[in-house]
């Protein structure tokens, strides 16, 4: 499928690799082939190139390389942290925000299935979990504390330090999915104090299949995958030497280029925002503008259903997201935007759409144009709107 | 996830609106399971003669209707009320399984419809 002429605003799904980082990977499935557990010179070629990696991961995140462990990607580090921490029958007790992503709600629940509390903690309207909170329902039951730093429906930026400062006081561990945010923001797991981190390279154009999870040093957390003796044993699986060199490249170019890239990608969706406000009626924006990841907008349009805009936005072109990408298959309304209070039908109509570096000001302006008439023809279509016109023609009449 | 046939019906829908002189109504459905459908009929000599839709919801809940409303326009009462949401997948080259209750949905409203025709005569 080639993609001239199609505008790409789902970049929370997913991005594209970074040539440059595609570059540097290449030479690592053809070449520098070897298996990183190999003792010979094939072998140790591909550890040197993992080594590096790591080094460069530990030194942008500002941690030690050996708090460094490799994954599959953003869901296993999160089936990882939630599913490592042992939990004993004093500590018995899992936290996890309500506006989590699925993959870390999904593995909260099976740890619930096989005997743990879980709770739910809740969020403003403003799609913030409050520290006030936490500390009402944390107590030393509690072994940990999942807060994601950013969320993947309606960005916003949770108060981690705040969270794990509570959190440690009553003796459970922190974990962070910071999978959306990293590569977006700054983000030092130290400076927040957590305990682990889950990212995901392919947020940041970088290759899909490869993540992280940071396990701070002296942090007791168990293995979810047996096999060999790789991550210094804490993680079996023939090492993915291609995509973590990419992982590494693609995470040195966000770090360095950080700055610029948040300061055009706000820009972008602070054009698309106002431009979506000036000419669509009866839309609401969805979570916080403070303390939100720079560039993440997530509307509700009144009266019509958000799979149905998605469609008419794809045919002509323009790709975005209702919810997340990984609910799609199911028929429930944004868990997130019911746990901010919003009702199923205002829930049902929301659209996110996440900017990227590549996008332009250009294509806002025609993605406007088309967003408001696919709106303006399924509210043609809809007795919601019907009927709103009647009362306000009857009001006004 | 759609068939061509289902992404063409909901690209263009037929019969979208609300019928001014119509004679039977149906509406089923709720907001917060994210369809709504609306029917209108205008039923004359026991036949069809005419027949739109208002409906929220997805591209499924949106093509079924315009499916559904071609399917029974000229239709005896009768044989509008044997029509069942089958006929209207089939018209649509197939839905996915989680879309069927769009389907099962349109019937409904069909048959809600033709009731409120009934108890107006």
């Amino acid at each position: 499928m080639k993609n001239a002429n199609k505008i790409y605003f789902d970049h929370s799904a997913t991005t594209p690799v970074d040539r440059e980082v595609l570059k540097q990977m290449l030479p690592y499935f053809s070449d520098t082939f070897g298996n990183a557990s190999s003792v010979h010179g094939f072998g140790r070629s591909a550890v040197s190139a993992v080594d590096a990696a790591r080094c460069k991961v530990a030194e942008i995140l500002d941690v030690s390389p050996k708090e460094i462990y490799f994954t599959s990607g953003g869901t296993e580090a999160a089936n990882w942290a939630i599913k490592g921490v042992k939990l004993t029958e004093k500590r018995n007790r899992i936290m996890v925000s309500a506006i989590e992503h699925s993959a870390v709600l999904a593995a909260a629940k099976q740890v619930k299935k096989d005997g743990a509390e879980l709770i739910l903690l809740p969020v403003t309207s403003e799609g913030f979990v409050q520290p006030s909170s936490l500390e009402t329902l944390i107590n030393e039951q509690t072994a940990l504390v999942s807060v994601m730093l950013a969320n993947n429906e309606i960005g916003t930026i949770q108060p981690v330090k705040e969270l794990a400062k509570i959190a440690h006081k009553a003796g459970a561990y922190f974990y962070t999915d910071a999978v959306q945010a990293v590569g977006s923001i700054v983000v030092k797991p130290r400076e927040l104090g957590v305990d682990m981190l889950s990212l995901s390279a392919h947020k940041f154009y970088g290759p899909k299949g490869i993540g992280v999870l940071y396990i701070r040093a002296g942090t007791h957390v168990d293995k979810l995958i047996c096999g060999g003796h790789q991550e210094r044993t804490m993680r079996g699986g023939t090492t993915n030497v291609p995509l973590i060199v990419g992982l590494a490249a693609a995470l040195e170019k966000a770090a360095e280029n950080q700055q610029d890239n948040l300061g055009k990608v706000s820009k972008l969706r602070d054009y698309f925002v106002r431009g979506v406000e000036k000419n669509i009626p009866y839309v609401i924006f969805n979570g916080s503008m403070k303390n939100r990841l720079p560039q993440n907008a997530n509307f509700s349009f009144d009266f019509i259903e958000g799979e149905a805009l998605l469609l008419l936005l794809d045919h002509a072109g323009i790709a975005c997201s209702t919810g997340s990408a990984c609910s799609n298959e199911s028929l429930e309304p944004s868990h997130v935007l019911l746990a901010m209070g919003k009702s199923s039908e205002k829930a049902h109509g929301s659209l996110r759409f996440s900017f990227g570096i590549h996008n332009t000001k250009k294509e806002i302006d025609i993605a406007v144009k088309v967003l408001a008439e696919a709106v303006a023809k399924l509210r043609s279509y809809s007795p919601l709107y019907h009927e709103f016109c009647k009362e306000v023609n009857h009001v006004h009449g | 996830m759609y068939t061509d046939k289902v992404m063409e019906i909901f690209s263009t829908p037929k019969n979208v609106g609300e019928l001014k002189d119509a004679n039977g109504i149906g509406n089923v459905g709720n907001a917060s399971c994210g369809d709504i459908m609306k029917i209108f009929l205008r039923i004359e000599n026991n036949i069809i003669q005419d027949v739109s839709f208002l409906t929220f919801g997805c591209a499924a809940a949106i093509a079924s209707s315009s499916a559904a409303t071609e399917i029974i326009k000229g239709m005896t009462v009768e044989n509008a009320l044997k029509v069942t949401n089958k006929q209207v997948v089939e018209a649509l080259g197939g839905l996915p399984q989680q879309k069927i209750h769009c389907s099962v949905l349109v019937e409904q409203a069909i048959k809600a419809a033709i009731a409120d025709y009934k108890t107006r005569l």
